[in-house]
């Protein structure tokens, strides 16, 4: 008798165990921790917590001028800082009311779609990495490396680039960076169409996605999903088509999507996004070849640097070095948003000037963040295994996540 | 169009809302509508529902302060977007010091979940009806909101440094 009472009470009172997913595994790729309640391999519930490098960049943004923001920014999804740091030039150009030449608006758009690359790259090799394959990986991760020897030769920095100033960017592309562009162009389909060839139609990488982490279109907007993400679910949001900024709407390009936003098209949007990426590359250098005076920046003194040469030679380049130096910079006062098509979304900049040296308030619309919140309701009642891919395929940047 | 956005909405909230709504204007492409807080959640769920409107995205919402503002020093930044049409607007809603209490957005957005709960975190901001409102970037036994103005970025004991020269 009482054996038969203790087996029905362990069926009603279910024993689930709990497991910490983090916050430094090895899948999760970046620090987050999720607490999981599993009945067996299925999760029940999840708990994220998030924060573990929250490094206060509102704040400290609070007492930075304008031009030292930049670095920060780099710091939020590290896998494409040229995206943030020319997303945050363009929100205080807005603010300045300063307009670009067409040329640096197209030698911006190169850079930022190669960081997108870039960011795709990371995010869907990845992918791959996690459902053990991870040859695909090693092949396009060569190919990141030339992408940051492309920004070493404008920047001189690779991961936390830096790249630009405000009003333009601080050189012109050499031709020994325009050489590399072209090589990186021609080689990269090629990379590109054998990663395909590995994954794509492969059986295992397909049971192992369709179908996995999926949300609806509805689920995902009411999410605030943004970027390829969103993309994925079929709904086309793009920042570039929408509220283009910086010349996109000067080149021929579409919007890929998906239809049942699971892992798999995800992955897809994000393939096919390197391919958009790639052509608008290659439709930007024919633009910056064919025009005849090499501008670089903007003609905004109060706000670009002068070269080093006129400073020691020159007064007013003298006065100007020195207030962009202490930040003395005037701004209007006033409040602006600008948002840029990040890797992983609508990256936002809210800024509100009171017209002194600094930021009044400045707010980043980060995508991981927003859509992050989504994770455990995306994970209930799939494996354990499925929520490691649909972490990875939802592109978390813990930099970005955590700001 | 921009402008004209501002009016369309403005007279469809102002209708319906009459002097809940406080002030309209446009700060560069944004038109930013000031409106009382008691109205707030009816205010979006009209702008989420209404017809025409149908700004049913929330793209961000962040925490402000202004201390010189008697009797509004604190004030939150909702914006809202309408995806098909490609309309943006700003709604901002000040709130006195002593009364940090807002209602949640989360019966209508899900994503104002972890917005609010970082507007709790960073100014203090009550949301009644969150349904988990703890501190999400910073740890839970921190025992203030640090982007309040009141908190400066650096050590307020140093000397070396002289603040009327370099900014904040």
């Amino acid at each position: 008798m009482n054996e038969i009472k203790t087996a029905q009470t362990a069926v009603a009172e279910k024993d689930y165990t709990t497991l910490n997913l983090g916050p430094t595994h090895p899948a999760t790729h970046g620090i987050f921790q999720n607490i999981v309640k599993m009945d067996g391999e299925i999760i029940v519930d999840a708990v994220p917590t998030i924060g573990y490098i929250h490094r206060a960049f509102e704040k400290i943004a609070e007492r930075r001028p304008y031009y030292q923001i930049t670095p920060l920014t780099d710091r939020l999804n590290y896998c494409s800082s040229p995206i943030n740091n020319m997303g945050w030039h363009m929100t205080v150009e807005k603010l300045a009311g300063i307009e670009v030449p067409k040329r640096v608006q197209y030698l911006r758009v190169v850079i930022m779609e190669l960081a997108r690359i870039a960011d795709h790259i990371v995010c869907n090799s990845v992918i791959g990495v996690d459902t053990g394959a991870l040859s695909g990986f090693l092949y396009v991760f060569q190919q990141r490396e030339h992408i940051y020897e492309i920004y070493e030769e404008i920047c001189g920095a690779r991961l936390t680039t830096n790249v630009g100033r405000i009003g333009g960017l601080e050189r012109d592309f050499s031709p020994k960076c325009i050489d590399k562009i072209e090589k990186f162009l021609e080689n990269f389909p090629a990379v590109i169409k054998e990663f395909e060839s590995l994954l794509m139609r492969n059986r295992i990488f397909m049971d192992r996605t369709i179908g996995v982490g999926a949300i609806t279109a509805e689920r995902a907007l009411n999410y605030g999903f943004t970027g390829p993400n969103l993309r994925a679910t079929g709904v086309d949001y793009d920042v570039r088509v929408m509220n283009p900024y910086s010349g996109y709407q000067d080149f021929d390009f579409v919007v890929p999507v998906g239809t049942s936003g699971d892992t798999y098209d995800r992955f897809m949007v994000r393939q096919q996004e390197m391919w958009e990426s790639l052509s608008i590359i290659r439709q930007a250098m024919d633009k910056i070849i064919q025009m005849p005076e090499k501008v670089f920046h903007a003609d905004v003194p109060e706000f670009y640097l002068p070269p080093k040469e006129e400073v020691y030679n020159n007064m007013e380049a003298l006065i100007y070095h020195f207030k962009i130096v202490m930040g003395e910079v005037e701004i209007p006062k006033g409040e602006v948003y600008h948002s840029v098509e990040g890797g992983n979304g609508e990256l936002g900049f809210y800024l509100v000037s009171d017209g002194g040296r600094t930021p009044y308030r400045l707010h980043f619309r980060r995508p991981c963040f927003i859509y992050y919140q989504a994770y455990t309701e995306m994970i209930k009642g799939a494996m354990l295994s499925d929520a490691i891919l649909t972490l990875s395929s939802l592109n978390v940047i813990a930099g970005e996540l955590d700001a | 169009m921009e402008d004209t956005l501002l009016h369309i909405v403005h007279d469809k909230l102002k209708s319906q809302f009459g002097e809940d709504i406080i002030s309209a204007e446009q700060a560069y492409d944004f038109p930013v509508y000031t409106v009382s807080k008691k109205k707030i959640i009816e205010i979006i769920s009209f702008l989420y529902n209404e017809e025409e409107l149908g700004f049913q995205f929330l793209t961000t919402m962040c925490g402000l302060q202004f201390p010189e503002n008697k009797g509004g020093e604190f004030c939150i930044m909702y914006q809202l977007h309408n995806m098909p049409k490609n309309w943006r607007i700003r709604l901002k809603v000040y709130t006195p010091a002593n009364d940090m209490e807002y209602p949640t957005l989360t019966g209508i957005f899900s994503t104002a979940n972890w917005m609010e709960r970082e507007a709790f975190d960073f100014y203090g901001f009550i949301f009644k009806g969150h349904p988990n409102l703890i501190r999400i970037l910073n740890m839970e036994d921190m025992t203030y909101h640090p982007m309040r103005k009141e908190y400066p970025l650096e050590d307020g004991t140093r000397e070396d440094k002289n603040d009327t020269m370099f900014g904040r």
